[in-house]
């Protein structure tokens, strides 16, 4: 195993204010005995809704936070106490803090970590070539990080996380902001990293299809414990979560109750625009369009992906 | 780990600060030349003083300067090196501190590397100009111990004005706002280690001797240049004792500072 997680739990110490001077002191458990294993080459997605005890988790896993009980182990390693050890063989990206200097131009923090990690120039400059090609880097890279786009900033940021070869790495909302080339640019380029180096992945995300074309097993957290471990499908069968399919009709028809595969959850404007719901199992966009389109005639559609957040609640609704 | 290659990898951070400045020419002139500004506006001070009376606390003018001399040299090589360790509480708000946690290099190594203010060099320059005047105006007795000690003094009270500034700002651990207190240890402990000490009351004298060792940084290696006591009774010995003193505090502030990030990694942003 490369993280060994066991009955971790972690407090904070909330003050409110309760009158005039008074002041109130609850402790609250941000991550209440969570338990799991990743080994070697896995790609684990953690999710949970905000406030769930995901980043908590990470930064224990990371040694920037010490758990309050239970033990942590990462590459053989307690994270806090071997907290540079542990540096040199994880890469970590958190999608809102940056580990690029914002003054420099990109091309300069890379030579900044390869020193900081103690690479010598051959070990970090193929890498960074390597990457620079798949990422697309080359017209930015002389380019200071302060005036990067988003999506520029955060493919500097991947790499800076993997210049020195990391066995894990560790994402905590990698796509969050970017746009969908730049989402499936980055998705492309970690299934690669995958495959060819079997690097182990841990990501932490609200995108679904950021587990589906990356994660072979889910991880979700609610209220800081494990709430469902398995993979997408085992995930998708037990809260049976649905695409919702939004038909704008030519003029008002009647209600689409029996097109295959689907379920009729609205009618709005009567029958103006119609909600279809459908299961990825049982068919797919294209067909329901189809069979739609042969009764009546469709002026406008959208598909709607289910939610992380929604999947997540309909878990606690069992 | 104080090995080749961690070294190699602070000068690298450093040189990468040095050329970030370098590249705003203007800014960085101007910066330069406003810390030149403010030593002789804090030396005009010291002057104001001395065109009222003839001695202060039994120190005339060119020895006071010495004080004055000695403690901008070494604020200003404290300033320079550690100086803007006093931005902690902004990196820990931008969550910039975690990133330091990720790195394989210790947390205090990064933060004191994050920048490398060159522009303090003007204070510094202007230190020693007036350091140099004042030492060939006052009644110095020159001994190759005394000459070695006015080498060695600027650079114990940087150790010493580092360490004050490093144990102050674990404040920005604890609580958000915590800045202004630090502040009143670092740039308070400059001011009054420009004067005699003699000159204060008990409780400021002894607190900026045995806990902030401000004097240590002008006042008494001045007493040692000059051959005198102390008239406030501190034995001869002390005068001697920068560097001793400077080694106490740079580890005092070593052991603050490993307890501000226990709190910190203990108790989460």
């Amino acid at each position: 195993m490369i993280v060994e997680v066991t009955d971790l739990r972690r407090e904070f110490v909330v003050r409110r204010r309760a009158g005039r001077l008074r002041r109130t002191r609850d402790v609250v458990a941000a991550v209440d005995g969570v338990t799991f294993g990743i080994a070697p080459g896995e790609c684990v997605g953690y999710i949970g809704a905000n406030g769930a005890g995901k980043s908590t988790t990470i930064k224990m896993l990371t040694g920037i936070l010490v758990p309050t009980s239970g033990t942590v182990r990462v590459c053989g390693l307690e994270p806090v106490r071997d907290r540079t050890t542990l540096a040199r063989r994880i890469g970590v990206v958190f999608g809102q803090r940056s580990q690029l200097w914002w003054d420099l131009p990109l091309r300069d923090s890379f030579r900044l970590l390869g020193a900081i990690h103690r690479l010598p120039t051959s070990a970090w400059e193929p890498r960074l070539a390597e990457c620079v090609q798949l990422l697309e880097m080359e017209p930015f890279l002389d380019t200071p990080v302060r005036q990067l786009s988003l999506g520029q900033r955060m493919r500097g940021e991947v790499t800076a996380a993997l210049l020195h070869s990391p066995e894990l790495l560790v994402l905590d909302e990698p796509t969050i902001g970017l746009d969908l080339l730049s989402k499936e640019r980055l998705r492309a380029f970690l299934v690669r990293e995958r495959a060819e180096r079997g690097t182990t992945v841990l990501l932490t995300t609200h995108d679904l299809p950021d587990i589906e074309r990356l994660c072979d097993r889910i991880l979700v957290v609610d209220h800081g414990r494990v709430a469902f471990d398995g993979d997408l499908p085992g995930l998708v069968a037990r809260v049976g979560a649905e695409r919702v399919l939004v038909v704008d009709l030519a003029e008002p028809g009647p209600p689409l109750i029996d097109v295959p595969g689907t379920t009729l959850r609205a009618v709005e404007a009567d029958g103006l625009r119609q909600h279809l719901a459908f299961r990825k199992e049982d068919t797919t966009a294209a067909a329901v369009v189809a069979a739609v389109s042969a009764r009546v005639e469709l002026r406008d559609l959208a598909v709607h992906e289910p939610a992380i957040e929604d999947v997540v609640r309909r878990l606690y609704l069992e | 780990m104080a090995d080749a290659t961690t070294a190699q990898a602070y000068n690298a951070l450093v040189r990468s600060r040095v050329a970030a400045q370098a590249s705003y020419r203007a800014s960085f002139a101007i910066e330069l030349g406003s810390q030149v500004l403010l030593v002789l506006i804090e030396f005009v001070e010291v002057y104001v003083v001395f065109h009222q009376v003839d001695a202060l606390g039994g120190f005339d003018f060119a020895e006071v300067a010495v004080m004055y001399g000695l403690s901008a040299v070494g604020f200003g090589l404290a300033d320079m090196v550690v100086g803007h360790v006093d931005r902690l509480p902004f990196y820990v708000r931008t969550g910039t501190f975690d990133a330091f946690l990720l790195r394989p290099l210790s947390a205090l190594g990064q933060l004191v590397t994050s920048d490398f203010s060159l522009r303090r060099l003007g204070r510094i320059g202007s230190g020693v100009v007036v350091l140099v005047i004042a030492l060939a105006g006052a009644d110095v007795d020159w001994t190759p111990a005394r000459a070695l000690l006015v080498v060695v003094t600027p650079l114990a009270g940087g150790v010493i004005f580092g360490a004050v500034f490093v144990a102050t700002c674990t404040i920005g651990f604890h609580v958000v706002e915590g800045m202004e207190f630090a502040n009143a240890f670092t740039y308070g402990g400059n001011y009054l280690s420009s004067f005699p000490f003699n000159i204060f009351g008990t409780f400021i004298r002894r607190f900026f001797t045995f806990v902030v060792p401000a004097a240590f940084v002008a006042y008494l290696p001045t007493l040692a240049l000059l051959g005198r006591s102390d008239p406030a009774g501190l034995p001869g010995w002390l005068s001697w004792s920068a560097v001793p003193a400077a080694l106490i505090a740079a580890a005092a502030a070593g052991w603050i500072w490993r307890l501000g990030l226990r709190h910190y990694v203990g108790a989460g942003s």
